[in-house]
């Protein structure tokens, strides 16, 4: 299973990535969308919406199941991709490309309470 | 995002369940049974099956082989559809079995072989129950029938346009005996024309909308028979293809689309019940007592925001109806969906689906949504 060890993770299979200006860029994990099967449908969050930490944020369906996802830490919904609603398949294609939305966390120093690739791999192999 | 943690620890295995773990497939609890749902891209499993030929592994679904003198009056009572539409040897028909409420308690296919031979195959999650129907019904008759189920067989669907070819590719001399086979007709082969086959069948039978053959052996055989269909061309296919192909082709699963608590008559299969004839059978005088009180329709998601489900809630002006199946259809690039709506409402009419917060605009058409290739649709 392919998880980079420069991203976050959490419990739910969303990834999270730093980004230098201090947000945080967020999709759905290689486990996940294998998990998944074939993505037809994506729905992302609105832009300027504050979202709490563990809140259904956006909706995914494949053939097989719909799904959602969750914000990992408490911020505010910066920019969304929304091109990949178009094609939702890029996700099946590679994962951690397929970002999702771009927040503003309220509080940076949330990143620590997230999974490292290791501590991920660990759930993630238990489904 | 969440995902279901399996347990596989008492499910039931299929002769083929190795083969489908090396392949790498993701497997499923089906009916207790442990399946594969697809073997990497349920939609490119799907696709090949329209376009070219793909396989599934039915081993799960039970042959029960019927003998004796009064299978046939036996039959004519348990079965919705008529029995006496099984003249010629190796001819099928597609029927519901019913409690005597009228309530779907499986549906299946019987072949008739000879007077004293015919062949149910059932569904796996039902096949202990239908076993125990049939024997009580034969007890109540007095028809003496010998019943025998099947296990020792294994089965597998070969679908799609290439896929009689790939059959014969491999079992040439099944050719001649198969050739002049007329959709939805089976032919045991028998030992001298191929040893892989023994007592079981080759059927142009199929769950997918597309030609193809249904293949019925000896289960010791099944690996080797897998194998040399695949070196042949044919693209392993797992359930959730399988699911989409049906529900493309407008055909009902048993379970979702009805159950025994659900009329025939409301789930789209007044045409496989004969309340025409003078014939009694188990359920027809519940049927008659209950006219149809919903009709089973075909809805397509004409707008974006998700994908339709079973269980979401149907609005229409004549009142709610049910999604009873629901998929992406990979033919037609949209959502679809089998539904139980209100009598009265035509094709075309413009309904809504409560998907999550939304109520999604879908059109009502005629099934099937494709077959054979192609999409079926008007525009």
């Amino acid at each position: 299973m392919n998880h980079p060890d420069n991203l976050k993770y959490t419990a739910s299979h969303e990834w999270v990535r730093a980004e230098a200006d201090g947000s945080f860029v967020i999709g759905i994990t290689d486990h996940a969308q294998e998990a998944l099967g074939d993505v037809v449908f994506l729905e992302l969050p609105e832009v300027g919406r504050k979202y709490s930490q563990g809140e259904a944020c956006a909706v995914i369906e494949s053939v097989k199941a719909a799904s959602d996802i969750y914000m990992p830490v408490a911020g505010e919904v910066l920019a969304v991709n929304s091109a990949l609603t178009d094609t939702p398949q890029d996700v099946n294609g590679d994962a951690y490309a397929a970002w999702m939305f771009r927040i503003k966390p309220d509080n940076a120093a949330d990143a620590a309470k997230l999974l490292d690739a290791a501590g991920y791999e660990g759930v993630a192999g238990d489904h | 995002m969440q995902s279901a943690s399996l347990n596989t620890t008492t499910l039931k295995t299929t002769p083929l369940n190795a083969v489908h773990r090396a392949l790498g497939a993701r497997m499923v609890d089906f009916g207790g049974w442990d399946m594969p749902v697809n073997y990497g891209s349920q939609i490119e499993e799907h696709h090949a099956v329209r376009n070219a030929a793909g396989m599934f592994d039915v081993s799960h679904m039970l042959a029960v082989d019927l003998h004796g003198p009064r299978v046939r009056e036996f039959l004519t009572r348990a079965l919705a559809n008529n029995v006496a539409k099984l003249v010629a040897p190796g001819k099928a028909l597609y029927s519901c079995m019913l409690n005597e409420a009228g309530g779907v308690i499986d549906d299946l296919i019987v072949y008739f072989f000879r007077e004293d031979f015919f062949r149910l195959v059932v569904n796996a999650g039902t096949a202990d129950g239908d076993l125990a129907w049939l024997a009580g019904l034969n007890i109540k008759l007095g028809t003496a029938v010998d019943i025998r189920p099947r296990r020792d067989f294994a089965m597998i669907a070969v679908q799609g346009p290439a896929a009689r070819e790939r059959v014969w590719q491999v079992w040439p001399a099944t050719r001649a005996a198969t050739e002049s086979l007329k959709p939805f007709n089976g032919v045991q082969v028998g030992a001298q024309v191929s040893s892989d086959f023994g007592d079981g069948m080759i059927a142009r039978t199929g769950y997918t909308g597309e030609d193809g053959f249904e293949l019925v052996f000896p289960a010791a055989k099944a690996e080797s028979m897998w194998n040399r269909l695949v070196a042949a061309g044919v693209k392993p296919c797992g359930l959730g293809a399988r699911d989409t192909l049906r529900l493309e082709a407008g055909m009902n699963l048993y379970g979702q689309d009805m159950d025994d608590k659900v009329s025939p008559l409301d789930a789209g299969l007044a045409w496989t019940v004969d309340l025409k004839s003078e014939r009694d059978f188990v359920g027809k005088a519940a049927l008659v007592a209950r006219p149809q009180a919903q009709q089973f329709a075909g809805l397509l998601l004409i707008e974006k925001g998700g994908v339709l489900r079973s269980h979401q809630k149907v609005i229409t002006p004549q009142g709610e109806g049910e999604i009873t199946s629901g998929t992406f259809s990979p033919t037609l690039g949209q959502s679809i969906a089998l539904a139980r709506i209100p009598l009265g409402i035509e094709p075309g009419a413009t309904l809504h689906v409560s998907v999550r917060d939304k109520q999604l605009a879908v059109k009502v058409v005629k099934l099937p949504f494709a077959r054979n290739g192609k999409s079926l649709l008007a525009n």
